[in-house]
């Protein structure tokens, strides 16, 4: 098998642990598996992208433009940023909240989440889902990573076992926290697999 | 057994299966992990330190390696420009023990201040240097790195670059840690004092020396050539052979020559891959280090071969290669097609700019906003440095005039000083910058007699690398507490004439300090201290009452804390960012910014 997965957001959003943890499940169930992230300045509230290669044919750490079968994006505005990436026939997962930085609020023209999440319908098969509001259930937005985990393996497009990936947010997460992360991964496989058959 | 790491993991455990006896390094991205993951892996019986320093981590090698034992050393691209004193010598010089000195490069550059080619300082030096492409292969190449190294007596260079560092794969770890066994310093002042006598007679041998392991490594077995081609050729190195193949690899008539060791060139290889080729086009990012060869390779064997590269304007010189330039190179010099199956993205809507900012609640945002004040009617010059705060050149605080490398800040705001007698000259250091190269700044300020304030930002850590520990934190890398470096005592033994440490957060003392030193003549210094909001984590949450916010939006615009957010047209703190430090409600003019009770 070979696929491609980008994960993009914004610095903090905790991006680099959702790609860690598809690249561990991939691992663990035999694939060959390859990642790269964004370290250093740049995650300093910045743009950060993640690229999650599964195969034998993949060379470069990057993903090429228009290789990627999935976009999982954390945020609208980074998913329209990122989507050179994805291919034609590819799917776009994405959070419908933007995160707005200050400089753009005190614009009168901000952008808005709802053009972004319109540019992307239209040009691809798309899961929307509001993570955030999901997320917020769980009194904290730091399990809104692990809720996006959970949107895209309820999607049905990550193509990997559900047990196996349950099994590794449970090793990645610290040990007090595994139960109320794995309740968030549930809750937005939940919300995934409703958007994917409506 | 399989583990999967980052690039700079597999370079670490590739040198723990080598028996590295002793690592040093200076944190600096991308090559600060390959420290951190030594200290994570079994070890007993490695020394490992991050040092002061590159040139302090290249030194503590260097007598590792005279004694036979097996000595790393990391640094970023820049590091090795402050441990090039020692790595020169040592380079004429040799080693007993293997010796290997990771220099990460950064194309594009991501978070560096130069694109500078460590292959060119391997030649500048005359050592080798290997260039691995991907984390698997750096795991064997360091090891193979090692042998050479101990096999012709020189250190050697080792240089991954950003994509190879912060690239993830699963790694075969074949061998558990056993540190080799060494012999210990045998004295010999003929072999180990530098003398110009035996630079003299050393140079001569290295030349020698080179132009056998030039054909040693053309038998290495890292360089590879694929593909059927026989007219048209690339030649490629490290990551950019990796994305050449990935364009490459549905293609059949493009013959791919990769060179693993750049310096000595292995001509003897290159040559016999060339053999019937008429055009090579070469990949390769910084500088045009393998398309020079080629040219003088042809010259000198008279080969009747077009190469393309850099130097006619076929490769871009500055900036990282990636698949897609190289498909485009490809496409307009060999008039390929090759392409993505991209949607089209035209009439893309514009999208935010989100460029890097300090973190809410981090002190260093506090200490500029009050020197800020202090200095307000003032001409006066803000002359900043390595680290996190050279984020403080962003607006609305815009306190960073000059950045230039490691320490030059302190010495800047000399030379501003000197010209521009009245105004008043800040420097801003970070607390692990401070050791690394400040210390020789303040000294030359005080014997210099300049009249600079020195604003030490101390953090207790390292941040912008990833939270490493530095002489001022009292924990160094053999998992020992030690004493803490005191950095108002250096200071004052140097000879400041006022050292004063403050709380960032204390908003109006921290100004009225700032405006007391205004008034002296000489060097003084004002330590900022508050610990670095990343480590200490603090809980506290500050809240804005829209019954007493007047929207004169006074905290957004000269603060930029990126918690502070506009709500519908009203500020609001965004409660998961908020740290609580407070500042913002010291600033709002009518009160408005309170810290949350708890219920």
């Amino acid at each position: 098998m070979n696929k491609d997965i980008i994960i993009c957001g914004v610095g903090g959003q905790g991006t680099v642990l959702a790609s860690k943890i598809i690249a561990a499940a991939f691992s663990e169930e035999g694939h060959r598996v390859h990642s790269a992230e964004t370290i250093g300045m740049a995650q300093r509230g910045g743009s950060v992208v993640s690229h999650v290669r599964i195969g034998e044919e993949a060379f470069s750490p990057l993903i090429p433009y228009g290789n990627a079968d999935i976009l999982l994006g954390f945020e609208p505005a980074e998913a329209v940023r990122n989507l050179k990436y994805l291919k034609k026939d590819g799917t776009a997962i994405v959070n419908t909240t933007a995160t707005m930085p200050v400089t753009e609020a005190l614009k009168e023209s901000g952008y808005s989440a709802d053009k972004m999440t319109e540019y992307i319908r239209d040009r691809y098969e798309t899961v929307f889902v509001d993570a955030d509001e999901v997320a917020r259930q769980f009194g904290s937005n730091k399990f809104f990573n692990i809720v996006m985990l959970g949107v895209a393996a309820g999607s049905g497009r990550l193509g990997i076992d559900t047990g196996i990936l349950e099994e590794t947010v449970r090793r990645n997460v610290p040990a007090k926290y595994a139960d109320i992360n794995l309740e968030a991964f549930r809750k937005g496989f939940t919300t995934g697999n409703a958007v994917n058959h409506n | 057994m399989k583990e999967y790491v980052m690039g700079n993991g597999a370079i670490a455990l590739g040198a723990l299966a080598a028996g590295v006896n002793l690592a040093a390094g200076y944190p600096g991205t991308p090559s600060s992990e390959i420290i951190e993951t030594l200290s994570k892996y079994p070890h007993e019986g490695l020394h490992l330190e991050w040092s002061v320093n590159e040139k302090a981590a290249m030194e503590v090698a260097a007598a590792a390696a005279y004694s036979g034992a097996r000595a790393l050393v990391t640094m970023k691209q820049v590091g090795l420009n402050v441990a090039s004193d020692p790595l020169m010598s040592l380079a004429y010089v040799g080693v007993k023990g293997g010796m290997v000195i990771v220099s990460a490069d950064d194309p594009g550059p991501i978070s560096s201040q130069t694109e500078q080619d460590t292959r060119r300082f391997a030649d500048f030096c005359r050592i080798p240097v290997f260039d691995p492409s991907s984390p698997e292969e750096a795991y064997g190449m360091i090891q193979d790195a090692f042998e050479y190294s101990e096999k012709y007596k020189t250190p050697v260079l080792f240089r991954p670059t950003t994509r190879v560092c912060h690239a993830y794969a699963a790694i075969d770890v074949n061998k558990g840690y056993e540190p080799k066994k060494y012999e210990g310093f045998v004295k010999d002042s003929k072999k180990w004092v530098i003398f110009p006598g035996l630079s003299y007679r050393n140079h001569g041998l290295i030349e020698e020396r080179n132009v056998r392991i030039g054909k040693d490594m053309s038998d290495y077995r890292y360089n590879s050539v694929e593909g059927k081609g026989s007219v048209r050729a690339v030649a490629a190195s490290g990551i950019s052979y990796a994305y050449a193949r990935e364009c490459l690899k549905d293609i059949d008539d493009i013959r791919l020559i990769r060179v693993a060791v750049s310096y000595p060139f292995p001509d003897d290889f290159v040559a016999e891959a060339l053999d019937g080729i008429k055009e090579v086009l070469c990949f390769e990012e910084l500088s045009p280090y393998i398309e020079e060869q080629l040219l003088k390779l042809a010259g000198r064997k008279h080969l009747d071969i077009d190469v393309h590269g850099k130097l006619d304007g076929s490769v871009p010189h500055n900036g990282e290669l990636s698949v897609e330039i190289i498909k485009s190179v490809l496409n307009k010099v060999y008039g390929m097609d090759l392409s993505g199956s991209q949607a089209d993205l035209t009439d893309m809507p514009d999208l935010p700019v989100r460029p890097p900012v300090l973190c809410a609640g981090c002190p260093h945002r506090a200490s500029f906003y009050a020197v800020k004040q202090a200095a307000k009617g003032r001409e006066a010059f803000y002359c900043g440095d390595i680290g996190c705060y050279t984020l403080g050149n962003a607006m609305p605080l815009d306190m960073v005039d000059t950045c230039l490398c490691m320490g030059a800040g302190i010495t800047m705001a000399q030379g501003f000083d000197h010209m521009h007698k009245d105004s008043v000259s800040f420097a801003f250091v970070g607390d692990s910058t401070f050791f690394a190269s400040g210390m020789t700044g303040v000294v030359n300020a005080v014997y210099n007699e300049a009249d600079i304030i020195l604003c030490v930002l101390d953090n207790s850590t390292t941040a912008m690398t990833g939270h490493q520990p530095h002489p001022g934190t009292g924990r160094n890398m053999m998992g020992n507490v030690v004493d803490k470096i005191d950095i108002a005592k250096v200071l004052e033994g140097i000879g400041v004439s006022r050292v004063v440490t403050v709380d960032p957060f204390e908003l109006d003392r921290s100004i009225e300090v700032i405006k007391e030193c205004m008034e002296e003549k000489g060097v003084k210094a004002v330590i900022f201290k508050s610990p670095c909001i990343a480590i200490s984590r603090p809980s506290g949450k500050y809240a804005v009452d829209p019954d007493k916010c007047i929207n004169c939006k006074k905290c957004v615009r000269e603060i930029g804390c990126p918690a502070i957010t506009l709500n519908d047209g009203c500020i609001t703190i965004d409660r998961s960012q908020c740290t609580g430090c407070g500042l913002c409600s010291q600033v709002c003019p009518v009160g408005a910014i309170n810290e949350e009770q708890i219920k």
